[in-house]
């Protein structure tokens, strides 16, 4: 389950998900301070995904 | 370990309001009706100097979620150790004392995480250790890549031994956190030296605003506090008032009053206007925009403290900071491991080389 299928090192695969959190990271920390009531929310939603990631891993079976 | 310290120190604080409230050190404010009318502001200026005779207002501020309240910031002289300066709120109603702020564990904590009771040196120190955390995750992002190119985003492999297990979490826990990380680390070091760009803006930006007024001595009968806010309101229509400077304090010369204007939007409610008026007559001096510098300064703050999203934030930001320890004491755990692997090696080595005695 944790070992890629294909033992074959890609870079977008490694760091794919990483950049989109990140991106969503970013836009999050901005959007609160920005864009008002929405951007608040829209914070909450980009900022949780980091924790709903480690949840994910944290309950997945092994 | 410092960095640690910063974030078990940090976690606290991000409650610091709560926390406040919860352990009796929040001031206790009266409900007052609806329309009633708030006292002159030299009216509670006069009963912060009659609570604490013989000391001067070096400031007052007033906090945008408490309009009722109005903070006042008293010393011994304008020149006397910041540290000493005392923090009072009163009641903009009845210019009653509603207690201290800034006392209690929060300002333990508040001290530990921004100078470990150094003063500034500690400041520039804890704003090296938060370069070393940005450096510390570049470094992180690099050994990402050769410690999971051949695994799948979030693998946590379970049946493995307890080294691996950590090595996954302090990867998965550290990559998902990495740009929030570096945003609260960066704006960290920026805050650290917050107190030399102030300086630099004194010596620039404000010498020239106050320029024109040089020789003029220290004024011996103030302006009136309500003319001198009035007056700087009527500048910039739609603008609140944050704080106001004393003439002598680092935020302003020594002939002029500083009232620094805020808007009323996360963003413009930090990025504050400072007036400049005349200590004695209370006449507009001078009005400019604070430098990017500065303005950075101000914007670093919300993106450090997490207080700008309301409790959601406040408890994802708590939750975040949570991971960076586990990251960081996963990577004391790793480091740890590795380090007794290398001497156990070296000492194996060291010993086979002794049984097979000198090659010739």
């Amino acid at each position: 389950m944790s070992e890629a299928p294909q033992h074959r090192a890609n870079w977008w695969r490694v760091f794919g998900a990483p950049i989109v959190v990140g991106v969503l990271s970013l836009a999050g920390l901005l959007s609160a301070l920005l864009a008002g009531d929405p951007g608040r929310y829209f914070s909450w939603f980009a900022l949780g995904v980091p924790l709903a990631i480690a949840a994910w891993a944290y309950l997945r079976k092994a | 370990m410092f960095l640690l310290l910063l974030c078990l120190t940090g976690l606290p604080l991000i409650f610091h309001h709560e926390i406040d409230e919860a352990l009796g050190y929040a001031p206790k404010m009266d409900v007052h009706a609806p329309g009633a009318a708030k006292l002159s502001l030299d009216a509670v200026g006069r009963a912060a100097i009659a609570d604490h005779p013989g000391s001067v207002l070096l400031y007052m501020a007033w906090d945008k979620d408490e309009p009722g309240m109005v903070s006042t910031f008293t010393n011994t002289s304008v020149t006397s150790d910041p540290q000493t300066t005392v923090v009072k709120a009163f009641d903009a109603y009845t210019a009653k004392p509603v207690g201290l702020l800034g006392t209690g564990p929060m300002l333990v904590m508040l001290r530990l995480h921004t100078d470990m009771y150094l003063g500034l040196p500690g400041k520039w120190f804890m704003g090296v250790m938060g370069f070393l955390f940005i450096v510390a995750i570049i470094s992180g992002v690099v050994l990402y890549w050769p410690f999971t190119r051949r695994l799948n985003f979030a693998a946590i492999r379970k049946q493995k031994s307890r080294r691996v297990l950590w090595l996954d979490w302090h990867n998965l826990l550290g990559v998902v956190t990495l740009v929030w990380a570096l945003v609260v680390g960066g704006t960290g070091v920026i805050n650290a030296y917050a107190e030399v760009m102030l300086g630099i803006w004194q010596r620039n930006e404000l010498a020239a605003m106050a320029a024109p007024y040089a020789g003029k001595p220290t004024p011996t009968q103030l302006a009136l506090l309500d003319k001198v806010v009035g007056n700087a309101m009527k500048t910039t229509p739609g603008m609140d008032v944050a704080f106001v400077a004393f003439p002598g304090t680092p935020f302003t010369s020594t002939h002029h009053f500083a009232v620094f204007l805020r808007g009323d939007t996360p963003l413009t409610s930090r990025l504050v206007k400072p007036v400049l008026l005349d200590g004695e007559t209370g006449e507009v001096s001078d009005t400019s925009e604070l430098p990017t510098y500065l303005k950075a300064v101000l914007v670093s703050q919300p993106l450090h403290f997490g207080d700008y999203g309301g409790m959601p934030l406040k408890i994802i930001w708590a939750l975040l900071t949570m991971f960076t320890i586990i990251v960081l004491g996963s990577g004391l755990y790793l480091w740890a491991i590795k380090r007794s692997k290398v001497r156990r090696g070296a000492r194996l080595s060291a010993s086979t080389t002794a049984a097979l005695g000198p090659s010739s």
